[in-house]
């Protein structure tokens, strides 16, 4: 039984990994070695540099990186302060404005894109980063992740602030923030790697290069019609993955931690 | 005064949820039971007859056939995979933390990214499988091109994707079991698989139900691969309900019966967000 067990664990490992191995093998190597693996085939960066000039991968970078920014924020700010009203205010009608809240975990925005993208026409951006970002800055699994944390901070820190003459808000950043600060980082980690690969909504509302993030960018590159190269597609592929995939090495333990956190409910 | 400060924190927060799941939750309920509304003609009430052609719509019923059929394959087999991935990775092995990593990469990387990968495998002749069958003398196969193998073979790339997630919160799960149990399980002579399916796994239970939930939901917005493998084809073997949905919206600008389309989702993620509620209740009354 041991020994089985040992060569389950490492043949799925090797089948885990090996899609991603493979990536790596058709990107470095010349097209004709993408699908025939001669060990000692000479290494050449010439896909990274077909796949670079080919699509405007550096724009895609960028317009990412600043989706993924502008979500953070608004969803950092807005999620504070609705998590504070719920864990620390008392208001007429809180538990229904919670369960209205709640309703989000299981309908998201993009089960919605007909109506959604119409809202989002309406306020005419279409086509925008704005337009991309906003239906996902207020979240609810943000809000309450921060809630239950906040619930967890003893009110008599809140009641010394108080004394001491701070104001809710100033209770807020002073008392609440700081000591929630692994809830911030685990919930940064999940929602940046969320929408870093977030592929529908954006698909839906972008349609220039000057606003098209990653995934949208690749899914176009890479469609079997445009005719691209395996190794092409793969070098693509990583250069895409890349800055997520090297954070998440440097990360390990607090991207795995935050899974863990944000998995207890 | 507090009540005031209250609503005022939550605001900006919930006028935005309000404004991306309720009021369009509600609109596309309403539009349901209109016809579309063109230059010439504004839209009018139908009643029913959208619903009733979905229900002779041949390609609805495949696309609902074929979503329930991909959730209730992938969300089992990856849950199975992930306890065993959890359970493995518990052990004192050699290179665990690289086997853990290896377990969890696909995770992080886009379903777009990763159906990329899987066309190489999954092509014809050059592709790495039929490569592999070809060393084997076994036939060689279309997997995407084939109505029979399609919509499996994007089960089984999800399951690849999704399988290293949940194995995460099995991991915190089986950490939070005493040891001594199982110890104490091993002095009364049991083996380890008695004591992993009597001890182990029903004190996994609550884990299985969280993540069930969580992954049945997902499944259900899980279309991405689809733009890059087949395009819900051939002959939407291979369709699921929101790809069809953003299909009938975004490529025949059909925007009433994709409302229709969009009650029958969300009617299937409250069904399924019910059952947890009904389970978290029983959960209560067990303890």
């Amino acid at each position: 039984m041991k020994l089985l067990q040992k060569i389950a664990t490492y043949t799925l490992a090797i089948i885990w990994i090996l899609p991603l191995i493979y990536t790596f093998w058709a990107a470095s190597h010349e097209e004709k070695y993408s699908s025939d693996f001669t060990l000692f085939a000479p290494l050449s960066g010439q896909a990274f540099f077909d796949a670079w000039i080919q699509a405007p991968f550096l724009q895609y970078l960028t317009n990412t990186f600043f989706l993924v920014t502008i979500i953070l924020i608004g969803q950092m700010v807005l999620c504070t302060l609705a998590a504070y009203a719920f864990a620390k205010f008392d208001f007429y009608g809180k538990n229904i404005a919670f369960f209205l809240v709640l309703m989000q975990l299981m309908i998201m925005p993009e089960n919605l894109i007909i109506e959604n993208y119409k809202t989002v026409a309406n306020f005419n951006l279409i086509d925008t980063t704005w337009g991309m970002a906003i239906p996902y800055i207020a979240s609810a699994f943000g809000i309450f992740l921060l809630r239950q944390t906040f619930k967890t901070i003893p009110s008599e820190l809140d009641d010394a602030a108080k004394i001491e003459g701070c104001s809710p808000i100033g209770t807020l950043f002073r008392v609440y923030i700081p000591l929630s600060k692994p809830t911030y980082l685990a919930y940064a980690l999940v929602s940046v790697s969320y929408h870093w690969n977030n592929f529908l909504w954006p698909l839906v509302i972008a349609n220039s290069n000057e606003v098209k993030p990653l995934t949208v960018g690749l899914a176009i590159f890479a469609a079997p019609e445009s005719g691209v190269q395996w190794s092409t597609i793969s070098a693509a592929t990583l250069i895409s993955v890349a800055p997520l995939l090297i954070a998440f090495l440097i990360f390990q333990k607090e991207f795995v931690n935050s899974f863990l956190h944000t998995g207890i409910k | 005064m507090r009540h005031v400060y209250g609503w005022l924190l939550l605001l900006p927060g919930f006028t935005l949820i309000v404004a991306f799941t309720h009021y369009p939750t509600v609109t596309t309920f309403i539009n349901s039971f209109f016809s579309n509304q063109t230059v010439i003609r504004p839209k009018k009430f139908v009643g029913l007859s959208n619903y009733e052609y979905m229900l002779n719509d041949p390609v609805f019923l495949q696309t609902f056939k074929n979503t329930i059929y991909f959730a209730l394959t992938t969300v089992p087999l990856s849950i199975a995979l992930a306890l065993a991935m959890a359970v493995f990775v518990q052990e004192k092995i050699r290179g665990r933390s690289v086997v853990r990593l290896a377990y969890f990469t696909p995770t992080i990387l886009p379903m777009v990214a990763v159906a990329n990968i899987w066309l190489f495998f999954y092509a014809p002749e050059i592709g790495l499988i039929n490569q592999i069958f070809q060393y084997f003398n076994l036939p060689q196969q279309n997997f995407l091109g084939d109505t029979n193998m399609v919509l499996e073979a994007t089960i089984v790339m999800t399951v690849w994707k999704e399988a290293g997630f949940f194995m995460i919160f099995y991991l915190a799960a089986l950490q939070s079991i005493p040891k001594e149990l199982n110890e104490a399980a091993k002095i009364e002579g049991a083996s380890a698989w008695t004591s992993f399916w009597k001890i182990t796994f029903p004190l996994l239970m609550p884990t299985t139900f969280f993540v069930m939930v969580n992954a049945l939901i997902n499944s259900f917005k899980m279309i991405d691969h689809l733009f890059i493998l087949t395009k819900g084809g051939p002959d939407n073997a291979s369709n699921l309900l929101l790809y069809y949905i953003y299909d009938v919206a975004f490529s025949f600008f059909d925007y009433a019966y994709a409302a229709t389309l969009t009650i029958v989702l969300l009617a299937l993620l409250i069904v399924v967000s019910l059952i947890q509620f009904g389970l978290v209740e029983r959960k209560i009354h067990y303890k």
